[in-house]
């Protein structure tokens, strides 16, 4: 039986206590391959085509060795709505935790195909990550509802179950206190409120320069698809001159295909990323708001008690179980922010470095068209 | 080509000022002018170099030489000048005369039209041609006196045998096809080239921006920051180089206006042949019609409509005397004719030889210049892409850093 340092026991009933979890944050921070006993993949989208709505569902695989699962694999069928109600659930059973971000729900029908190759991939890769965020988590990856959306046959039934499972959870989950005004955010966590301010703020400059970039681009592609076939037409009025130019018209059209590449790369795989982390930025300045929330619930509740001035030797249960809730969510943000950090630079490295892959690529394409003709334009009429 | 100017001599413009000076309406106006710098070239071997003669014209004395040369030689396709305004230009460019790029732009285009004359085998004997080069004052009145603007023709008589003409040189009339075509295409490449250009600077100054919030962003980083700002400076690099990159291309755009104008002067060949075509053709049937009257007034038989043959025959017929009169007149202008006719054939037959052959020639030097040229876009296109490549690897490098 664990205990907080102040003596009081600890509510290991209740999900939400993640004290006694702390030796395994510790260990499980360092995830390679031989530590980690939990995979998921997200993949093959397909297409359902019901009376009602037409939808996409994928496919999610496991693979695992842990005890909380009956069987080593499972591969189950789920849809946007159900990663949505994950979120949900995740976000109310473990409200101290940071809470990976969903690719938008909603999109402008007419602008953007739902259905589309691009799309749904985009799509795939987002719900991917997040399963796989999830399941990097030492808290969140062993979440009740997780381990539900990830083994059972039909997740609805257990979606109408939830409801009634809700209700016995009891007051620990609900943190929602509402009303209580905080005085001071705590230095340490009016940094990270800050930081979150600033980095959103520029993610947002950031996405606005690669969609103008984007644009730009695709301008420029306009003008390359007319300048080509110049060449050609040129080239059907010469004799000598006809095959050179023909072999510029022809590599001015790769550069285009390379080009075209190069943009619908960047759309389809660096702007959804960039998107992602202004939500994650988003949502983690909820839960450092609900933070406050519970701090300033334990302020009030202890400032009352002073005023009360009672000679009672021991605080009150309930201004020690606020106690405990501002801790524990101390706790859990504060190593959640450490978590976060690591695995922000991580992605942000991997996409800046995917971002500048991209264009030495398409430089790389282009290269090899260019060199490629410089022995056609030299060739002379007598070798031919 | 042992002959041509361009071996013996060392031909550049080597340099542009502005001055001010006042007009034949002696309103004072800004022109540039430009220095020509001449120098004989020794033979090998002998270390001193001779002395450089230098002398000062404005783009109107070039016209003016230019227009002597394609008047004196039509059968030549004779080298264009330079633009006479900038056109073609992409938003970054200037459109004013006055511009240092353009002004530096037209003075290599002049020593180029110097060099093209200097090195053409019948051009480069003028000498007109070598004054230009040479002679400081009394030019302009050299070249008047030559009284050239009188041998050339005018428009309008240009533009009626164009339509006229029955039979000309079915090689000058393809040619004259290619050469509007030939304009056509060149003019749309340039157009395009221009707004290809103008997206390309767009893409390239946008990621400039990146370096800014990159900065600011490393700023609030911890590990991440050196990785950020350093790769937020090849950024910046990256927006920069595209002005070098475009000013090198506006050569090659140069390469292709040349033979845009290129186009006109063969155009101007072909049309110098269809009206000696067609002032053959007029004069051979000047002399059928004259012939034919002759005949008619030796055999009294009236073949032809005319208004003296009705007016002789409501009013009477000449008498014996007047028509033989007439016949001698007309037997002499017929003689005249047939000898103006020859000398006619003959000119056109030398034309059409000479012309062809310079035809032949320029054919050659397009296919080799274009090509060049071609080559060298596609250089400076390779070039172009290393750099983009090795920006983004150091970019790259600084975002593994991170």
């Amino acid at each position: 039986d664990l205990s907080l340092p102040n003596g009081t026991p600890v509510d290991t009933s209740s999900p939400a206590s993640s004290s006694s979890l702390l030796n395994r944050l510790q260990l499980d921070d360092d995830l390679d391959g031989e530590t980690r006993d939990l995979f998921v993949t997200v993949d093959d989208p397909k297409k359902h085509v019901c009376t009602m709505e037409t939808y996409i569902t994928y496919r999610v695989t496991t693979k695992t060795t842990r005890a909380e699962f009956d069987l080593p694999e499972y591969s189950v069928r789920r849809r946007y709505q159900d990663f949505d109600w994950l979120r949900n659930k995740l976000e109310e059973s473990q409200p101290t935790h940071l809470i990976p971000p969903l690719p938008e729900k909603f999109v402008v029908k007419g602008v953007v195909d739902r259905f589309s190759e691009e799309f749904v991939e985009t799509r795939r890769k987002a719900l991917d990550k997040f399963l796989k965020r999830i399941t990097d988590h030492p808290v969140l990856s062993f979440n009740e509802h997780f381990n539900v959306f990830l083994t059972a046959k039909d997740l609805n039934a257990y979606k109408k179950q939830g409801m009634a499972l809700l209700s016995k959870m009891g007051e620990s989950v609900k943190y929602v206190t509402g009303g209580y005004k905080l005085r001071s955010r705590p230095l340490e966590f009016a940094a990270i409120g800050e930081y979150l301010d600033t980095f959103s703020l520029k993610l947002g400059t950031i996405d606005r320069i690669a969609q103008r970039i984007i644009k730009e681009q695709l301008e420029y592609l306009v003008e390359l698809r007319e300048y080509g076939p110049v060449y050609s037409t040129w080239g059907g009025l010469e004799v000598e001159l006809s095959e050179p130019l023909e072999g510029v018209s022809a590599c001015i059209g790769n550069c285009c295909t390379a080009l075209e590449e190069l943009s619908e790369d960047m759309t389809e795989d660096f702007l959804p990323v960039l998107r992602e982390y202004i939500l994650y930025s988003e949502s983690m300045k909820n839960v450092l708001k609900k933070r406050d929330q519970v701090q300033a619930e334990y302020e009030a509740k202890l400032e009352a008690v002073a005023l009360k001035k009672e000679d009672r030797p021991k605080v009150p249960t309930d201004v020690e179980k606020c106690q405990d809730r501002v801790e524990c969510f101390n706790a859990d943000l504060k190593a959640d922010m450490e978590r976060w950090q690591n695995n922000k630079r991580q992605d942000f490295r991997q996409l800046l470095m995917g971002m500048a892959d991209k264009n030495i690529q398409y430089y790389e394409k282009c290269l090899t068209a260019w060199e490629s003709i410089i022995p056609l334009l030299q060739d002379k009429p007598e070798t031919k | 080509m042992e002959d041509c100017l361009a071996k013996k001599m060392e031909i550049t413009v080597s340099e542009a000022e502005k001055r001010t000076g006042r007009n034949a309406m002696n309103m004072q106006e800004t022109y540039t002018a430009y220095l020509i710098e001449t120098r004989a070239i020794e033979s090998q071997g002998e270390g001193q170099c001779a002395p450089m003669d230098s002398l000062w014209r404005r783009y109107s004395e070039f016209e003016l030489l230019r227009n002597y040369l394609s008047v004196t030689y039509p059968h030549i396709v004779v080298p264009p000048l330079p633009e006479k305004r900038a056109d073609f230009v992409w938003h970054k460019l200037s459109a004013d005369n006055m511009d240092p790029d353009f002004v530096e732009r037209r003075r290599i285009g002049l020593e180029n039209f110097l060099l093209r004359v200097a090195s053409h085998p019948v051009l480069c004997q003028d000498k007109i041609f070598y004054s230009f080069l040479t002679q400081e004052g009394g030019w302009k009145e050299m070249v008047n006196e030559t009284g050239f603007q009188l041998k050339a023709d005018s428009r309008l008589k240009a533009l009626n045998a164009t339509f006229r003409v029955k039979n000309p040189d079915k090689r000058f009339t393809e040619l004259k096809h290619y050469s509007d075509e030939l304009q056509s295409v060149i003019s749309h490449l340039l157009r395009v080239r221009a707004r290809v250009a103008d997206r390309l600077y767009g893409v390239y100054k946008v990621h400039g921006n990146y370096g800014r919030v990159f900065s600011e962003w490393s700023a609030i980083e911890k590990e991440m920051g050196d990785g950020l700002q350093s790769a937020g400076h090849h950024m910046d690099v990256y927006a920069a180089s595209i002005d070098d990159i475009l000013e090198e291309e506006e050569h090659y755009a140069d390469q292709l206006k040349e033979y845009l104008f290129y186009a006109e002067a063969l155009r101007a060949v072909c049309r110098k042949h269809e009206l000696m075509q067609y002032d053959l053709e007029m004069a051979a049937q000047d002399l059928t019609s004259k012939k034919q009257q002759c005949e008619e007034l030796a055999t009294g038989t009236v073949k032809t409509f005319s208004l003296k043959g009705m007016t002789s025959k409501l009013f009477g017929q000449e008498t014996p005397e007047q028509r033989e009169a007439k016949i001698k007149v007309l037997e002499e202008q017929i003689q005249e004719g047939e000898e103006q006719l020859k000398s006619k054939n003959l000119e056109g037959r030398d034309f059409v030889k000479s012309a062809w052959a310079d035809i032949e020639r320029f054919k050659e030097q397009k296919n080799h210049d274009l090509k060049e040229a071609l080559i060298s876009y596609a250089v400076m296109q390779i070039s172009m892409c290393k750099k983009g490549i090795q920006v983004w690897t150091n970019a790259k490098e600084c975002f593994s850093k991170m």
